[in-house]
């Protein structure tokens, strides 16, 4: 290479660095006075997850049309990531350098948000979950605080949910139905691994003796040899873990006429579309959920629930709650922030004392190995517990939120005298 | 007690899968055309047969029958616009088609499966069982639509033995399949028995979509997974040989069931690709192939 051509090539660089930065510069100073963008990475075509983009989008247009956030709108920037972890690598990606998005709310799939979150901290953006379950998620910040700080966890982790399903099973099952044995069913996840230890951990102390653990892939389709093994067993209560499955597992559970009710987490029962997708087979299905129809959980969910529906003609999926909230309580991080600073950003969220639709939000701090996950318990997320009863999701614990009493069809044998 | 839960369950999925895989080796049999667009044609039977009940509230006998009109419909339209363009194309060369029609299959299968998923979400779907209420055959609780199922199965299977052995134009479809030069010199219109030939597979698609939504439920995502199963199937009993296929069908569906009875539902489909592969190395025509 010649001298001259060298000093022409050097002088480009030189120029071209000198514009981007410019250009970067006057970028970030338009970010501070611009809408505040929220990015929003979702499984567009599943039912849980379609909720995700339209929740945000709600709560979006309810804080601009009261002025938006200290004179700034929210934006919200919606990605269908196709339920592909390399989709949403690339579109947050996309989000963070192109859109430049603030922040971004993301997937309701533990394998989507674990692919997320490095790139969460490479890229130094705040990222908030609104729906999945994975303890590994927390468990990571935990283990590298600085570097992975920008990830909060937006939804109760597995091992919570386990505590909580005991929780509901202590009243429900062991007080109720003097209940003694069960057997834990649940598909082979990420996210039902912290949730069958908690299982394992928390169902013997409130008195149900585990008597068999069946895991089986999420591509099952036959579950007549699973529902015969743990006829087999003979235990009272089937406890579940199911969330990529739940249409066939119930429907075979009732064409069979499995005489053994099932109690516990299952996703896909929290939709309202579960008893058409089920034919009715849902009928007496016990399932844990943050939202109920017409359960009250704090006065801000019943009005959310109203407006969800008059704009999109359903009712939100779980993580539907959880993104509305999230937006809100984004936004105010935000606003007592004074900054969309990530770093002040983060400061800001782990002070969060905010009342959503499914509870009292705050974050585990800093030290806790959940850092950054939901706080549960009375006064903060309790949780619910519903149960399919002729097309309906009726909700039975706690007690003071009860709208109707423990059903079941005449297949069911609940042996209360055992 | 299990031995007759193995030989009662193995049954009914074993003669769902000769249902799924008889079709799909038939078309490949008779016009050459590996159709990777078969799972997705039996999810939107199944899709179909659901949406008529539970959308429009139809019954379950209206709604069987919608579905598996939307499986011979939509077989026409693959055959029509997917498959019959590229085999007519002059600008493709002759030995090359083959691999057209492979990738234009596969492209139209996922056309297929992301419509459904964005017109009717990708829950899993159940289709309402024409009969409900459990049997008991030797003291194992046995679903009556299970019963149905099978019996639908090798009603099916039996008279599309039927129609290809004892009928003029069945012959004819055979004769095809053996040799279509020969056909035409007959006088015999060679295309109007591939249109016979895709109208009977869509009807063993679509009868087969819908006892699967009855019996196990589908999904969009269940398409890519039932391609793959019929192809395993059918190439494990010999490619375009059906008797082959029925035996393929039962050697898969009761491996599957044994192994999810005795070792682990985790581990269901392990053993029967392990099967593949070993028949492949040992005897690459398959069970019953003819080359």
């Amino acid at each position: 290479m010649k001298p001259w051509d060298k000093l022409v090539r050097g002088g480009v660089l030189c120029a071209g660095a000198a514009v981007l930065a410019l250009s970067a510069g006057t970028g970030a100073q338009a970010q501070d006075k611009g809408p505040i963008k929220i990015g929003v990475i979702a499984e567009a075509q599943s039912v849980a997850g379609s909720s995700i983009p339209q929740a945000a989008q709600l709560a979006a247009e309810e804080i601009n049309a009261k002025g938006g956030v200290d004179g700034r709108k929210v934006e919200i920037v919606s990605y269908d990531n196709h339920s592909s972890a390399a989709e949403s690598v690339r579109a947050f990606q996309r989000a963070v350098s192109q859109d430049h998005v603030n922040a971004v709310i993301a997937s309701y799939v533990s394998e989507v948000v674990l692919a997320l979150e490095p790139w969460a901290a490479r890229l130094k953006t705040v990222m908030v979950t609104p729906g999945a379950a994975s303890d590994v998620i927390t468990e990571n910040i935990a283990k590298n605080y600085d570097a992975m700080k920008y990830t909060f966890h937006g939804y109760l982790t597995s091992g919570a949910l386990s505590g909580l399903v005991c929780d509901a099973g202590k009243d429900i099952l062991v007080d109720g139905l003097k209940m003694k044995t069960a057997v834990i069913m649940s598909e082979d996840a990420a996210w039902t691994t912290p949730l069958d230890a908690g299982y394992e951990k928390c169902l013997p102390k409130i008195g149900l003796k585990v008597v068999d653990h069946i895991r089986f892939s999420p591509d099952t389709t036959d579950f007549t040899p699973i529902f015969n093994q743990i006829e087999a067993k003979k235990p009272d209560v089937i406890i579940t873990g199911i969330s990529h499955v739940g249409t066939q597992p119930t429907v075979q559970w009732k064409s069979q006429q499995v005489p053994i009710p099932m109690f516990g987490v299952a996703s896909q029962a929290t939709n309202s579309t579960f008893w058409k997708d089920t034919n009715g087979a849902a009928d007496g299905v016990l399932f844990q959920a943050v939202s109920g129809p017409g359960v009250a959980t704090t006065e801000k969910t019943l009005p959310f629930v109203k407006a969800f529906h008059d704009k999109f003609g359903n009712d939100p999926s779980y993580a539907g709650y959880t993104a509305y909230d999230e937006v809100y309580y984004l936004t105010d991080a935000i606003k007592r922030a004074g900054s969309t600073n990530s770093d002040k950003l983060v400061a800001a969220l782990e002070k969060t004392d905010y009342v959503g639709t499914i509870g009292r939000i705050q974050f585990k701090g800093k030290g806790d190995p959940h850092v950054h996950g939901l706080k549960t318990g009375k006064g903060l997320i309790t949780g619910l517990f519903l149960q399919w009863q002729d097309g309906k999701q009726v909700n039975l614990w706690p007690k003071d939120l009860a709208k109707g009493k423990l059903k079941f069809p005449s297949f069911i044998k609940v042996s209360s005298s055992q | 007690m299990l031995f007759w839960q193995i030989l009662i369950d193995g049954f009914a999925i074993s003669s769902l899968y000769a249902l799924g895989a008889t079709g799909f080796t038939l078309i490949f049999g008779v016009s050459g055309v590996l159709n990777l667009s078969h799972g997705a044609l039996m999810v939107a039977a199944a899709v179909g047969a659901w949406a008529l009940n539970s959308e429009l509230g139809a019954g379950a006998y209206l709604g069987a029958a919608f579905g598996v009109l939307t499986g011979i419909v939509l077989t026409l339209v693959t055959y029509h616009v997917v498959v019959r363009p590229l085999q007519l194309s002059a600008r493709i060369r002759e030995e090359e088609k083959e691999i057209f029609i492979l990738t234009a299959t596969l492209l139209w299968g996922i056309m297929i499966q992301e419509l459904i998923a964005y017109f009717f979400t990708n829950n899993a779907k159940s289709v309402l069982p024409v009969v409900a209420g459990v049997v008991r055959i030797a003291n194992v609780r046995t679903p009556a639509n299970e019963i149905f199922t099978a019996i639908i199965c090798w009603v099916a299977i039996a008279l599309l033995w039927f129609i290809v052995n004892r009928t003029r134009a069945g012959k004819s479809v055979l004769a095809a399949s053996m040799n279509p030069r020969g056909v035409t010199l007959l006088g015999v219109e060679l295309s109007s028995v591939y249109i016979a030939v895709w109208v009977i597979y869509g009807v063993l698609v679509g009868v087969a979509g819908v006892l699967l939504g009855m019996f196990l439920g589908v999904s969009s995502y269940s398409a890519g997974p039932l391609t793959a199963s019929a192809f395993s199937i059918v190439v494990l009993g010999g490619l375009g040989s059906v008797p082959g296929s029925l035996i393929a069908a039962y050697a898969v569906g009761y491996l599957e069931t044994i192994t999810a009875y005795t070792i682990s539902p985790a581990y269901r489909t392990i053993p029967a690709l392990l099967l593949v592969i070993l028949v492949m190395y040992l005897r690459p025509r398959g069970l019953l192939g003819r080359r």
